[in-house]
């Protein structure tokens, strides 16, 4: 039933309109990846309110294709200007920059954009293949299933995120807390308004991605002085093709990468660890060991394969529960309530079109998306020669109409300001901003699911244990939330030494 | 970077606090039919409450001395930051557009020194070209004032 499915999906995706949408997407989605302060989040919450006219299929390829774009965008300026736009890039830069001071630029950016394509359609291949069962299995899910899975994702950041887990405890409550600001849905009651009327409608996410990241990603870029010295791109079609009758020796790499990024990237916050693993592991597999580091090929393949496996995943959750992996995915998912579709397994039933559409534009996004950053990276590139007294004011007018026009509100501006300066002290002090954002967006589901399942069980905690599935998901969340606290007392036991300071910011 | 970590484990205890004041006024114990408004806010409240003091502690307790922000980097924080506010003020009197342009036009010259030529022409340029797109062409409207009402729109 897969197949027929998949070749419906295709004969939405492959429309002329939805392939100019895609187009498109995947343009602005590279110029948002390759700008600093716009990443993918915002990049898509910027563009959310355009999508509102539109069918939500081709809305939903616009907003996927401008993550793809986004995603291959943080390979340039890794590469040539040792920028990583997003945490997952960072480890691209270790032999991508190398790479490009060498002259090498061309076959770092060939190999890198090539390592994404084959990473990210090694996950498409696999959520083609799971999200229908997951979403079977899913739809026997009751409100405690569904509160343990989200107990699961905010366990995750906590206990593999890194940095210093209190803080990603932290940034998860504040996110909750913030979700509960407004109208009490189910007793009517207005809370933590403290009679202010413009706290009644409470805190939108999107306008909290714009702010934290968009403006506070800006703060942070002025503050290092923003000096772009980049490199030549040295691009051509001898250095693509060269590079391509190079690649396949590195097929173990790709397979690993592949692997882990899919592994680690349907849990949320996984790209960046993923990335890591991925580099760490050839590393320690490669016969050139010591030129890591130094501009090896291996060094760019091996984290761009599994970032971008990480960052497609983190869509499996997304459309098969309605629980997004990534802040991106997050927002994608705002999108969809706003469109009028309900996320979760049902959508698989009653909206077959839209998932359909959806992935098969994963497999075109992706296609279309390697093809047009190989051919127009020069003229990628050339946007980070833009003076940066021009850029600046420019992402923050772009970031202020992207929050006005979610609810046509001017406090929303205002917010974003607000987030902006949070997202930058945070960013400072290393509070995650990641979990804080899915918390926002999922506060609502998951103070809903808690309440349903405490009435069904009359107020007992303990039916999130009680039943099979619940109480197994319950029992690993329970595990990642303890975990930063066994690691140091089992690494003792061991005689191993002390965990090296692990990157923060998932 | 200490003083930072202490004043913000410090707001975010005393906001952690302020949540659980109007938790207990909502109520947050069984109610008739299951648990009542500030139920889910006040353990929210109380976990990061605690969370934040240990943090507290920690911080006070740190001997690395990193300065959370120098004077050079400040500066050109707060000359995005407080036009950026200022602009944000202006807008709701002269809409969107005209604030973006004064503001581009201001930080271009002020920061970047570009000559009048590229600063008029950017300054312009650009909100009119965001003006064709949103309002033209994705009928997103933005606010506007009163040039936006001479020129009939």
């Amino acid at each position: 039933m897969g197949i027929e499915n998949l070749f419906l999906g295709f004969q939405i995706a492959i429309t002329p309109f939805n392939i100019f949408v895609a187009l498109v997407g995947i343009l602005l989605g590279t110029i948002i990846g390759v700008l600093p302060g716009l990443g993918g989040a915002n990049g898509v919450a910027i563009l959310l309110p355009v999508t509102f006219t539109m069918p939500p299929t081709s809305a939903i390829i616009l907003l996927t294709s401008i993550y793809w774009g986004a995603l291959f965008g943080g390979a340039i300026t890794s590469i040539l200007f040792n920028i990583p736009g997003e945490p997952w890039s960072v480890a691209t830069t270790f032999d991508g920059f190398p790479m490009a001071r060498q002259g090498q630029g061309g076959q770092a950016l060939t190999a890198a954009f090539s390592s994404s394509f084959i990473g990210a359609f090694f996950s498409i291949v696999l959520i083609t293949l799971f999200a229908p069962l997951l979403a079977e299995i899913a739809l026997k899910f009751g409100p405690p299933e569904f509160f343990a899975i989200q107990l699961l994702t905010f366990s995750s950041f906590v206990g593999l995120g890194g940095g210093n887990p209190l803080k990603s405890l932290v940034s998860i409550l504040i996110g909750f807390i913030l979700a509960t600001v407004g109208l009490d849905i189910v007793t009517g009651q207005l809370r933590l308004t403290f009679g202010f009327t413009d706290l009644m409608k409470g805190f939108d996410f999107i306008v909290a991605v714009i702010g934290l990241f968009g403006i506070g990603e800006i703060l942070l870029s002025v503050e290092e002085g923003l000096t772009f010295q980049g490199s030549k791109t040295g691009m051509n079609l001898r250095v693509v093709f060269d590079t391509w009758k190079v690649l396949p020796r590195y097929w173990r790499t790709f397979v690993r990468g592949s692997f882990i990024g899919f592994w680690m990237g349907f849990k949320p916050g996984g790209a960046t660890p993923a990335s890591f693993m991925s580099y760490a592991f050839a590393k320690r597999f490669s016969k050139n060991a010591d030129r890591f580091g130094k501009g090896e090929l291996e060094g760019v393949v091996a984290p761009e394969t599994a970032a971008h496996a990480a960052g497609v995943a983190a869509m499996l959750p997304m459309i098969t529960l309605g629980i997004p992996g990534s802040p991106t995915a997050a927002v994608m998912l705002g999108g969809l309530i706003i469109w009028g579709l309900q996320p979760g397994p049902l959508l698989f039933k009653e909206k077959p079109d839209f998932v359909w559409g959806l992935i098969a534009s994963m497999y075109t996004g992706n296609v279309l998306g390697v093809l047009m950053v190989l051919a127009f990276v020069p003229f990628f590139a050339a946007i980070l020669r833009i003076p940066f007294a021009i850029l600046t004011p420019l992402i923050v007018v772009v970031c202020a109409i992207g929050s006005y026009a979610v609810h046509n509100s001017m406090i929303d501006i205002w917010y974003m300001l607000i987030f902006g300066v949070i997202g930058y002290v945070f960013k400072k002090l290393d509070y995650p901003l990641a979990p804080l954002v899915l918390a926002l967006v999922l506060g609502d589901l998951a103070e809903n699911a808690l309440r349903q399942s405490l009435i069904m069980s009359q107020g007992s905690l303990a039916i999130f244990l009680a039943r099979p599935i619940s109480g197994a998901i319950t029992a690993a969340a329970i595990f990642f939330f303890i975990l930063p606290i066994i690691t140091p007392w089992w690494r003792r036991f061991r005689g191993l030494p002390a965990a090296a300071p692990a990157r923060p910011e998932a | 970077m200490r003083a930072a970590e202490l004043i913000t484990a410090s707001v975010l205890m005393l906001l952690g606090g302020i949540v659980i004041f109007d938790a207990v006024r909502l109520g947050f114990r069984w109610g008739a039919d299951g648990p009542q408004s500030g139920f889910f806010p006040f353990w929210l409240a109380l976990i990061m409450v605690v969370s934040c003091g240990i943090i507290f502690i920690q911080a006070a307790f740190d001997q690395t001395h990193k300065s959370f922000v120098s004077r050079e980097q400040l500066v050109p924080v707060l000359k995005v930051l407080l036009p950026a506010a200022a602009a944000v003020v202006l807008m709701q009197y002269v809409g969107l557009y005209v604030a973006s342009a004064i503001y581009l036009g201001f930080y271009m010259r002020w920061v970047g020194h570009h000559s009048w030529l590229t600063v008029f022409v950017l300054a312009i340029g650009i909100p009119v070209a965001t003006f064709l797109v949103f309002e033209k062409w994705f009928l997103v409207p933005m606010p506007k004032g009163p040039l936006e009402a001479w020129l009939g729109y």
